[in-house]
C-alpha cells in the first residue's frame, strides 16, 4: 500500500531521514514515535507526496509517487485521509462544507443524510453550521477526521491528532480510528504520545515505528 | 456544440460549489471591475478614433486621387472671359474628365465658417474657383500649370497634393495610433488582470495547499479564479463599453462643429464594433488569469 526504498530526504542539503526502506500493508495499524523534529510529519508528506524524496522511491498503491503526473497524484489523494496537525480548514466555509471538501473537488455531491450520520459518528452534529474558527481544538480534530474519511479511504494518516487534546478527547479519537481500522482502513498515526499508544495497543494489534538517527526502526516491547 | 463552446458556457454558469471553494476578495474584486471597465472605455474611444481616421484617410485620398482646383484672379470686368477661357482649357486636356465653374452661393458656403452665411461674395474681389475631375488616367499637373501661366496669367492650379498628402499621412498615422492604442488597453488589461489574479492567489496560497492536499486537480482550482477573474472583467467591461459608446454617440456631430471635421465617432455598423470589446476582454482575462494560476499552482505539491 505504502512502500518506501531506500527514501532519503532532508532539508538545506542536509539529511533529516535516509536510507529509509519499510512498507506498510492494507489494514495495517501503524504508530510513528520519535522526538520533535525527527522527520515525523516530514515522513507523512513523503507518503501521499506532498515532499519528494531526495533519493530512493514512494511508492503509493503500487505507483511511483515520482513518475505520476500532477492530476494522477491529486486522484491518488482522494484514496488517502490525511489529518493534518493544524487540521487545515478553510475558514469561510461552515463545518459541513469543510467536510465535504473532498467530494466538492471531486465534482461529486454529498449525500446529506452520509454527511449527517459521519458527523454524528464524530460527535459533531450540532456544529454542522459552525465556522471551524468558532470550533475548540478537539471538535476542529474530529472534524478534520471526518474529512479524512468522507472518501472511504483506504490509508488514513494523521500527524499527531491528539497533539492539542485532553485526554478524555484524545482516547475519544483513539476510538474513531480504532472503528475505521476495524472497517478495513490502514492507519498511521505519527505521534509522541506513549500513552496513547499504549491505549490503542490494547485494543488493536498495533506496530509502533520510531523514528532514530534519520532511519526508521521497529520499536521494541518496552511500549 | 463545439467543445470549446461548451467549456465557455460551463465557465459562465459555473458550479456554485466550486465558487465557494475561494473566499470572496472584496476589495481585488472591485478594483478587476473597475479597471475593466476604465479599460474598454478607453478602448471604445481607441476604436472610435481609429474607424474615424480611416475614414478620413480614404476621403482624403480619394480626393487627392481625383478632384483639383484652379483659382482665377482677374479684374471684375475680365474674370468671366478668363474662367471661360480656363474651362475651354480644361475641356480639351487629356485626363480631365469634368470642369466646372462654382457658382456664388458655393464660394459663399465655403467661406461661411470664417466669414459668416451672409457674406456678400458679389461685390467682393473674391478669386474665381474652378473645380475639375480627373479621369482614371489622370491629367498632366505641369503641363496645364504652364498652359495656364501662358495663356491666363491670372489662373493657378492647385492639385491639392500639397496640403492634402500630408494630411492623409496624418490620419494614417492617426488610424495606427489608435490601433496601437487598442494593442496596448489590451495588454494593459492583460497585465493588470494578471496582478489582480496574482495578488488574489497569494492571499489565497493556504486554500489551494487544502485544495491539493485533499485531491484537487489544478485545472479545478484554477477554475475557481479563473471564472471569477473572467466574470469580473466581463461585468466590468460591458459596463466600459456602454458608458463608451454613450460618450462616442453624446459628442458633437461633425456638419453642427464644422465641415473639416470628420466626427470622432462611429458610423454605420461602425457601431457594432464597440460590442466586440467585452467578450474580447473576458478572453484576454480568462487567459491572463489561467496562466497566472497555473504558474502558482506548479509551486505548490
Amino acid at each position: 500500500m505504502i512502500e518506501f526504498r531506500d527514501v532519503a530526504h532532508g532539508y538545506g542539503g542536509g539529511r533529516l531521514l535516509s536510507e529509509m526502506t519499510l512498507s506498510l500493508a492494507p489494514g495495517s495499524f501503524h504508530f510513528l514515535t520519535g522526538p520533535s523534529g525527527a522527520g515525523k510529519s516530514t515522513f507523512l508528506k513523503l507518503c501521499y507526496g506532498e515532499l519528494s524524496p531526495v533519493a530512493g522511491r514512494v511508492s503509493l498503491f503500487g505507483q511511483d509517487l515520482a513518475a505520476m503526473s500532477r492530476d494522477d497524484i491529486a486522484r491518488l489523494r482522494r484514496r488517502v485521509g490525511v489529518v493534518h496537525q493544524d487540521c487545515q480548514f478553510l475558514d469561510h466555509l461552515p463545518l459541513t462544507e469543510n467536510v465535504a471538501l473532498p467530494l466538492t473537488v471531486s465534482d461529486r455531491a454529498a449525500n446529506p443524510t452520509e454527511l449527517d450520520e459521519l458527523l454524528a459518528w464524530v460527535g459533531l452534529s450540532d456544529q454542522a453550521a459552525a465556522l471551524p474558527p468558532s470550533l475548540s481544538g478537539g471538535e476542529r480534530q474530529r472534524a478534520a477526521l471526518a474529512r479524512a474519511v468522507i472518501m472511504s479511504p483506504e490509508v488514513l494518516l494523521a500527524d499527531e491528532p491528539t497533539g492539542n487534546l485532553d485526554w478524555d478527547m484524545s482516547l475519544r479519537l483513539l476510538t474513531l480510528l480504532v472503528e475505521l481500522n476495524r472497517m478495513g482502513t490502514a492507519i498511521l498515526v505519527a505521534t509522541h504520545d506513549m500513552n496513547l499508544i499504549r491505549a490503542a495497543k490494547a485494543q488493536v494489534p498495533a506496530r509502533v515505528l520510531r523514528i532514530r538517527g534519520g532511519q526508521v526502526q521497529v520499536a521494541g516491547a518496552e511500549l | 456544440m463545439s467543445g470549446g463552446v461548451a467549456r465557455a458556457i460551463a465557465l459562465l454558469t459555473g458550479d456554485p460549489r466550486a465558487d465557494r471553494v475561494v473566499p470572496p476578495s472584496g476589495a481585488t474584486a472591485r478594483l478587476t471591475v473597475f479597471a475593466a471597465a476604465a479599460m474598454a472605455f478607453l478602448a471604445v474611444f481607441a476604436l472610435a478614433l481609429s474607424l474615424a481616421t480611416g475614414r478620413l484617410a480614404d476621403r482624403w485620398s480619394e480626393a487627392l486621387a481625383q478632384g483639383a482646383t484652379i483659382r482665377i484672379s482677374a479684374a471684375a470686368g475680365q474674370m468671366q472671359a478668363q474662367t471661360q477661357r480656363v474651362l475651354d482649357i480644361l475641356a480639351v486636356t487629356p485626363g480631365v474628365a469634368s470642369a466646372r465653374a462654382l457658382d456664388a452661393a458655393e464660394t459663399r458656403a465655403l467661406l461661411a465658417p470664417w466669414f459668416g452665411a451672409d457674406l456678400p461674395v458679389e461685390t467682393l474681389p473674391i478669386p474665381q474657383l474652378v473645380e475639375l475631375r480627373e479621369d482614371g488616367a489622370g491629367f498632366d499637373a505641369e503641363g496645364l500649370r504652364l498652359r495656364l501661366a501662358a495663356e491666363v496669367p491670372g489662373a493657378a492650379l492647385d492639385d491639392h497634393a500639397r496640403w492634402r498628402r500630408p494630411l492623409v499621412a496624418a490620419a494614417e498615422r492617426l488610424r495606427l495610433i489608435g490601433l496601437l492604442s487598442l494593442g496596448l488597453i489590451g495588454s494593459a488589461a492583460a497585465v493588470m488582470v494578471t496582478l489582480a489574479a496574482r495578488a488574489a492567489l497569494a492571499a489565497n496560497g493556504q486554500v489551494i495547499r487544502v485544495l491539493r492536499l485533499i485531491g484537487a486537480r489544478d485545472a479545478y482550482i484554477a477554475r475557481a479564479f479563473v471564472r471569477r477573474f473572467t466574470l469580473r472583467t466581463l461585468g466590468g467591461a460591458s459596463a466600459g463599453t456602454a458608458l463608451g459608446v454613450i460618450a462616442v454617440a453624446s459628442l458633437p456631430r461633425a456638419d453642427e462643429a464644422g465641415a473639416f471635421l470628420t466626427g470622432l465617432g462611429f458610423s454605420g455598423t461602425g457601431w457594432l464594433w464597440p460590442l466586440a470589446i467585452p467578450p474580447i476582454a473576458a478572453i484576454v482575462a480568462f487567459w491572463a488569469t489561467r496562466g497566472a494560476a497555473l504558474r502558482t499552482l506548479r509551486g505548490v505539491q
